[in-house]
Parts: structure tokens; sequence; C-alpha cells
């Protein structure tokens, strides 16, 4: 029998751990001597207010829905891939190399291969973790944040000693031709008599990845490995007796994963920077995590959170902007919602649980 | 000469970056031991990094500055141990979780008591641990070779130097001599055979949690108030990290971490010293030195040297029976 109802697991459950996090951010601004209902009140204008904000919004969303998938399809298989950061590092290198030294006619094809490229360097990333977690059975989440580390290492010296552009002192490479820039939304929404999306960083990329929410979504519930991997996921012992190579799940999961977060550099590498810089992720394979935990694995939640997750991102930044509140107001959001919709889960489920089978005696 | 006069600097750098790893390492080993693997140990030392320096600068006290550390980075460990051992969370998310409030709130609350972008005011006098200078280190250090050792290697560092490296024996002996660390030990490897002896699960497991807590605390203190005058943003840089990986290498004993903590210590002295190393044609990249200690802990993980098995209850919460 069935605890409680499937809506309230899918629905309920994300939203009073999203309330207990907003509650416990609220005291927080309250804290330090600001007023929350303002701080709520700016980050909407800011993030939502206008065409610009918007565009800011989807640019950062675009990122999290790459790494929130890449983190769902990893959760799905029972594994924590905390190495979206790391991979999507190496995706920046891919794109930076195919942009750079090959030349492309026009950027629909150079996007192509661009996300080619960076799905095979986020991919190659999560190869060797993935690996030694199925043939020697090291843990997966210990070897992904060891990559991170060395990802970071290894883009730091190809910035530094190799990709840098003679007499340049940034650690940084050389900015890509302009026949592989990516249209902005600028460029496809404006018309002759408005402008809209005024110079923010919002791109095709975006398609990409509500196109990669749908292409998920099919593998994991319309496909044959989709099935497999969930069935791994759900038990390894089940999975075996009917016939499904636990080496094979775990590879091609973490294939997939390592994948779809190198994905993101097409947009913040290729679509908005525009060159290959340190530090080009800014931790959103981290925010991945949250964003996959909050919605609960699935790529629809996935893209409602990473919504979420970047109206939060671009709010953060306007309160920064007009108020003494650090960006980092957004770094503890994301930890209060990784603490209650992940580990802290039971906390909100079981007297949910217990409630939910009070009222179904009460029926009978 | 020159050579040894580099030598002993380098080994002396390599004592100080030690001593965070080591605390933190072995923080980690005590809670790992009993089962609960903790992530968050980068984020408990961040915590207490910045509570101690901030107290430490208010008060002008750095023994308040530690004990305000140490406060810190327990309620960290306990909401570890709220969310793993009461709720049966997943403790690997619950470190990570862990990790990003600690650097959120850090400098949140840093930019809302000193309005100086994220950091502390810096530290000077009673507010920072003061060089402990061994008997006779001054007039011993003109005696070749011994004298450097003794008066620039051993002597001269803060106290909390010298209290990482007892930590070590100190582990060990309450680990694999006493009644507690017995119990510790078995509740990471086998909880249901301690809950049948009619020993609490969840009380061994919170005092684990609880002295990972406290070492943790004194690592960060150690970091922002004796290697570092004051805090600022995100000052741990991934020694947390690090510290796990010595763990991993050490394969969760209290002697080869500290071994490990030198190793990867010198290579961090090694790395701020001499940049790129170059050996005769070859030269060796700075990066290399970086990365050096996660690619060894990932070679060891991979069970190619010598295979490293965590407590085998480690990372499953415990669910008595009914």
């Amino acid at each position: 029998m069935e605890k409680m109802p499937k809506w309230a697991d899918v629905v309920l459950i994300p939203l009073i751990s999203l309330i207990l996090a907003a509650i416990l951010s609220a005291l927080v601004i309250l804290a330090i001597g600001e007023n929350p209902v303002e701080a709520v009140n700016l980050m909407v204008t800011g993030a939502l207010g206008s065409t610009y904000g918007w565009g800011y919004t989807l640019y950062y969303a675009t990122n999290f829905m790459f790494t929130g998938l890449a983190v769902a399809v990893a959760f799905h298989a029972r594994m924590f891939n905390i190495g979206g950061e790391g991979q999507a590092m190496l995706g920046g290198l891919g794109v930076a190399m195919v942009c750079l030294y090959i030349d492309w006619p026009h950027w629909s094809i150079a996007l192509l291969a661009a996300c080619v490229a960076s799905a095979l360097f986020g991919a190659a990333w999560a190869a060797i973790p993935a690996y030694l977690q199925a043939k020697r059975g090291s843990h997966i989440v210990i070897t992904t944040i060891m990559f991170n580390f060395i990802a970071a290492a290894l883009l730091n010296y190809m910035l530094v000693n190799v990709m840098r552009p003679p007499g340049s002192q940034d650690p940084a490479t050389a900015r890509f031709p302009e026949a592989v820039q990516l249209p902005t939304f600028q460029s496809m929404f404006s018309t002759a008599e408005e402008v809209v999306f005024r110079g923010a960083p919002a791109n095709i990329s975006f398609f990409v990845a509500i196109l990669a929410c749908f292409v998920v979504w099919a593998l994991i519930w319309r496909t044959r490995l989709g099935y497999e991997i969930r069935a791994y996921g759900h038990s390894e012992t089940g999975a075996v007796y009917a016939g499904i190579s636990p080496v094979r799940i775990t590879i091609v999961a973490m294939l997939i994963s390592g994948g779809l977060a190198g994905m993101m550099a097409i947009n913040n590498v290729m679509g908005e920077a525009e060159r290959l810089v340190l530090n080009s992720t800014e931790g959103a394979g981290f925010i991945g995590i949250a964003v996959a935990l909050m919605g609960r694995s699935h790529p629809f939640g996935v893209f409602l959170a990473a919504l979420l997750f970047g109206f939060l991102y671009q709010g953060g930044a306007e309160l920064a902007l007009w108020t003494s509140i650090p960006r980092e107001l957004i770094v503890v959001i994301q930890a209060l919602v990784i603490l209650f919709t992940g580990a802290l889960d039971n906390m909100v489920r079981i007297p949910l649980e217990k409630l939910f089978l009070g009222l179904r005696k009460g029926v009978e | 000469m020159e050579f040894f006069i580099t030598l002993i600097q380098v080994l002396d750098s390599t004592i100080r970056l030690s001593t965070p790893l080591l605390l933190a390492c072995l923080a980690g080993l005590f809670s790992e031991r009993a089962g609960i693997f903790d992530i968050g140990l980068e984020g408990k030392m961040l915590m207490a990094a910045f509570f101690s320096a901030a107290v430490a600068a208010v008060t002008g006290s750095v023994w308040l500055g530690l004990l305000a550390g140490i406060a810190s980075s327990l309620v960290l460990s306990g909401l570890h141990g709220l969310a793993s051992i009461t709720f049966r969370g997943n403790q690997l998310i619950s470190g990570v979780a862990i990790n990003f409030l600690a650097a959120g709130m850090t400098v949140l609350i840093a930019q809302s008591w000193f309005q100086q972008g994220g950091r502390t005011p810096s530290l000077f006098g009673g507010g920072r641990f003061t060089p402990i200078n061994f008997p006779f280190a001054e007039s011993l250090g003109g005696v070749p070779i011994f004298g450097p050792i003794y008066s620039e290697l051993l002597s001269g560092h803060s106290i909390l130097v010298y209290i990482a490296f007892a930590m070590v024996p100190a582990t060990w002996w309450i680990l694999y001599r006493t009644r507690f660390g017995l119990r510790l030990r078995a509740v990471g490897e086998n909880p249901a055979a301690v809950d049948t002896a009619g020993v609490s699960v969840v009380g061994l497991r919170y005092a684990a949690v609880a002295i990972c807590g406290v070492l943790c605390g004194i690592a960060g203190a150690y970091l922002a108030t004796a290697l570092q005058a004051g805090f600022v943003k995100d000052m741990t840089a991934g020694r947390g990290f690090i510290a796990l990986a010595a763990l991993i290498f050490a394969k969760w004993r209290p002697w080869h971490a500290m071994g490990a903590c030198l190793l990867f210590g010198l290579l961090q002295a090694v790395a701020l010293r001499f940049q790129n190393i170059d050996l005769g044609g070859v030269v060796i990249p700075v990066q290399v030195m970086d990365a050096l200690p996660y690619i060894l802990t990932v070679v060891i993980l991979a069970g190619f040297v010598g295979k490293a098995t965590p407590p085998r209850a480690g990372g499953e919460p415990y669910v008595k029976e009914r």
C-alpha cells in the first residue's frame, strides 16, 4: 500500500521543503538587518520585471537545466555525480577547441559541432570515475570530487600555458571568431520598433536545453536503456537478476550525465563569454545538485527548478547591487534547498505520511 | 649549506600547512570510523575560521576566538548528525549542504558585522596565536645541522601545531586502546552488533560527529588566527577535501593520516615556493603539484596501490530492528 498519494510525494514535499528554506532565508535576511519583503520585491523586479531581467534569468536557467539533468540522470541509476563542475569545465575546453581551431561557415553548424565536442569532453571526464566505480568499486562521490579539482588544475594549465594568446596577461583564450557567435534573444526577438532583451546573455542554447529536457525524459521513460537505468537504481540485485549488467549501466549513465554537464558550455562559453576564461562555470555544476533534488530528478521538475534558481541568481545579483546583502545569500538559499529537499527529506516526509495514513483511517 | 637552509624552510612551511589538514583529517577519521561519511569538513573549517577570527577581532582574545570557532563547527556537526543520524538522510548530500551553508553564511555575516567585503579585520597582538619558542632555541641556532632543525623546524610554531601532532597518538590510543574506541570502530563496521550488545548506536555516532566538530573547529581557528591573521572569503581553499583525500590515502588509520597530511602539506609547500619546477629540461608546472593530492587519491581509490576499504557501514543510516 502506498503511504500517501503520488501528488503529495511529487508536489507537496518539495513545496514544503521550499517553504521551509524560504522561511529560514527570510530569517537570515532579517538577522542581517534588512527587510525580507523588500528583498523579495527587489528580486522579482530585478529578475522578472523587464526583458533584460528575464534575459539573465533564462541564461542562468539554461546552465542549471544542463547540470540539473546531469545530476538527475545519475540519480536514476542511484549514483551521486558531484563532478558536474569539472565536467562542465572540460566541456568548455571542448567548445573552445572547436570554436578556435576550426573555421566554421555558419554558427548553426558550429553549434552542432560544439554540442558534440562539449558532450564528448564532459563524458570523457566522467568516464574515469565511472569506470573506477563500475570495475573497482571506488566511490563515485569521492572520485568525482577529486576530478573537479584535477579539472580546475588542468584548465588552469591549458589557459595559462597553452591556449593564452601571445602577449596577453589574462588566463583566457582568444575571443572566438564572429562566425561562431550564437544568436542572442536580443537578435532573435527584437522587432524594428522595439528592442527586447537588450544586452542580456540569454541565447539560442536555452532551446537546446529544453530539447535536452525532452530527450532525457524520452530516454529515461520511453527507452529500454532508460528502463534498465531505473531498474538498476531501484534494486541492483533485481536488475542483475533481470540480466542487466551493472558495469554497463554505471558507465553509460555516468557518460550521459557527464555529457549533459559538459553541454552547459555551449551556453556559458560559446553563448555568453565567447572565449574560455578561468572559473567560467561559476559553481553551476553544484547548483545542478539542488536543481535535481528539487525537481525530483524528473526533467520537467528540473526545468522548473532551473527557472527558480535562474530567478534566484539574477535576483540575488540585483540585491547585491541595490542593498548591502551580498550575492552569497544565494549560496545560503541553495544550501538550505539542498538540506531540506535532500538531507532532511525524512523530516518532512515522516509527519506527512503519518498525516495521510491518519486521514485514510478516518475515511474508512 | 644554501640547499640545507632551503630544505629547512620548506619543511618548516610543510609543518605549518600540514597542521590544518591533519586536524581535519583526524576529524574525518573519527566520524567515518563511526560510519558517518563527512564531506562537510571544508564547511565546518570555514565556519570555524570565520567565527574564531570574528570573536578574536572583537574581544582581542584568541582563546575566546578558538572557543567560538569550535562552537560554530559543533553547530554544523549537530546539523549533520540530525540529518544523517536522526532523520537517516543521505550523508553525502548533507555534507554538500553544509559546505554551501558555510560558504554563504560566513560572507553574509562578515559583511553584516564588519563591512569589509566579506572579511574580518586583521588580527594582531592577543588576537593571534603566537609562536612558542623552545628553551635554548636562540642559542642553539648556531650549531650546525642540529641547530636549525631544533630552532627553525621544531621550535617556533603556535600551540595548535603541537596540539595537532599530539592528537595523532591520542587518536590512536582512543581508537585502539579504549572501550569507547572499540565501540566507535564497531559502530562503523556493524552497528547491529553494537546495538545487540546494548550500546546506543545513535549516542556513539553523535559522539563521533561531535569530536569531528571539535577538531574541525580547531583546524579552522588555526587557519584564521595562526596561519593567517584574519578571515577572508573561502579561505579554506579546498583543504577540507585534501584532508578527505588524505584520510582515504591513509586508509582511515591515524599514523598513516599523519604521513599523508605531511606529504600533501609538502606538496603545497613546494608549490608555494617554487612555482614551476625545472628538472634538467623537463619543467613540472605548478598545476601538477596542485592536482597531485587528488590524483594520488584517485590512484589509491582505484586499488592499484593497495586497496582502500572504507568502514563497512559507512554512509548507511542505521535502522533499528522492530
